[in-house]
């Protein structure tokens, strides 16, 4: 280690477009400071790539407050990285060591194509949200204030739990099948759990699961990757629900 | 998969209950074993079903094998899967392929031996030679080949494994998940994935070392 930090080998997935068939390349980075985020010491190796007449790396970020969940980086075999409860940007270099060498993947499922080097097409997530993830009101100038309507506590909570999903797609990255039901169930119960959501919610849980299928994610088999790499702690609990709503409305509903 | 799951976790606890019978009464197991094997509701309901639910759960888990494996097509070059999920949920299918593999061992120790005598050669009485019931003899034959047993212990560490994870995960794919139940369940499922499978080794080292 040199006096002013790591030196890190970085071995990085590389990809010019969607059409290209990528591979791994190999970088050096050095006086990387243990205070840096991860993001902060990829800004670094492209600082160092650019001054070589090199092409940068393209990751997605945003953010960088653990919030949009627009990084998503795998990171050493780990969705964002080897701490749990963040985001990439939020994990930090003192996580490494000198001389560690470390592997940066993309998210990698088939249905999110890699766009370019690190970067991937999540608008899966958008269509599955468009299927069902929402309530129709009418907002025309006398909607009812939400606050007039009693709601449990524990319901209350639940929802808001199953709603700081931010649909960053870890769950289908760590998952062994690349299954995004943490990722529906999520939405599926912020909803609903709420008595706004129940009106619709038979409709909702059959097209956001139907959805899910069409875009090509995998099956849940129960491993529960998907909770334990959650940057957010999404719980299994959401799944179980899913799975109620989504029998029961098989059953009872018309479709 | 969860629902012919909970069936064939009913089944083996029934099939072991049987069998644990040979260890504690011989006559007690020729009884009961004859009147599995002569009573029409098991031979001509029960069993059907049985078999239609050991296919749909071997069916059904290679598809899904096989459709989610499809999910992800580019593999990771680096990917740390025990730091998130353990062995036996990331692994099914190994297992569950182990077990069908000693299913071909087991039917054609038991279940061929038993359609022969009963349907192409008739005799339905469960009868030896000698006149007395012929199950617990036939039991006590198997497990005379050391190799045999070892290939059975085998496989019941495998269905250990498979039942570590298959037991509880059924409960989360129908939904069944609270607060207060699910840790009994997962607690059940251990209790059951050691039980079951022991009860089986048990049987058979019992009539190993008692032949």
């Amino acid at each position: 280690m040199t006096k002013n930090g790591m030196n890190l080998t970085l071995k990085v997935w590389r990809q010019k477009s969607d059409k290209d068939k990528g591979q791994i390349e190999t970088y050096q980075v050095n006086d990387i400071s243990e205070h840096m985020s991860f993001l902060e010491m990829m800004d670094t190796m492209n600082e160092q790539l650019i001054s070589a007449g090199k092409e940068p790396v393209a990751f997605d970020h945003d953010c960088r407050e653990g919030i949009c969940g627009s990084c998503s980086l795998f990171i050493n075999g780990e969705a964002h990285g080897p701490d749990r409860g963040v985001t990439t940007c939020q994990l930090h270099m003192r996580k490494f060591k000198d001389g560690d060498t470390i592997y940066i993947e993309p998210w990698r499922s088939k249905a999110f194509p890699v766009i370019k080097d690190l970067v991937v097409d999540r608008t899966g997530f958008d269509r599955i949200m468009s299927a069902g993830g929402f309530i129709s009101v009418n907002t025309s100038g006398n909607t009812q204030d939400a606050n007039s309507i009693p709601i449990a506590k524990d319901d209350a909570d639940h929802a808001f739990d199953a709603a700081t999903c931010i649909g960053c797609g870890a769950c289908v990255a760590t998952c062994k099948n690349a299954s995004a039901m943490l990722f529906v169930s999520a939405k599926v119960s912020q909803l609903a759990l709420l008595p706004q959501g129940k009106i619709e919610a038979k409709d909702r849980v059959l097209n956001m699961v139907e959805q899910m299928d069409a875009e090509g994610f995998g099956s849940c088999t129960n491993t529960g990757a998907c909770e334990v790499e959650c940057p957010k702690g999404i719980s299994l609990d959401n799944i179980a629900r899913m799975n109620r709503e989504f029998m029961g409305a098989s059953i009872t509903s018309d479709k | 998969m969860a629902l012919s799951g909970f069936f064939l976790l009913v089944f083996l606890l029934q099939h072991c209950t049987i069998n644990f019978l040979s260890v504690i009464s011989p006559a007690s197991f020729n009884n009961v074993s004859h009147f599995m094997g002569t009573n029409p509701l098991v031979q001509f309901a029960l069993q059907p079903v049985l078999a239609f639910g050991v296919i749909f759960h071997l069916a059904m888990g290679i598809r899904l094998e096989l459709l989610n494996r499809s999910s992800r097509p580019i593999k990771y070059a680096m990917e740390k899967a025990s730091e998130n999920a353990n062995w036996m949920s990331r692994n099914m299918i190994i297992t569950g392929i182990m077990i069908f593999l000693f299913f071909g061992l087991h039917f054609y120790d038991f279940w061929f031996p038993e359609l022969n005598t009963k349907f192409i050669m008739g005799d339905m009485s469960g009868l030896n030679p000698e006149g007395g019931f012929r199950y617990f003899e036939e039991l006590q034959h198997k497990f005379i080949d050391p190799i045999r047993v070892g290939l059975y212990v085998i496989s019941f560490i495998f269905l250990s494994l498979h039942l570590m994870h298959g037991f509880q995960s059924a409960f989360q794919s129908v939904g069944f998940r609270h607060n207060k139940y699910t840790p009994i369940i997962k607690k059940l499922g251990t209790l059951y994935a050691i039980a079951i499978p022991a009860g089986f080794v048990f049987i058979a080292l019992f009539h190993f070392i008692n032949h």
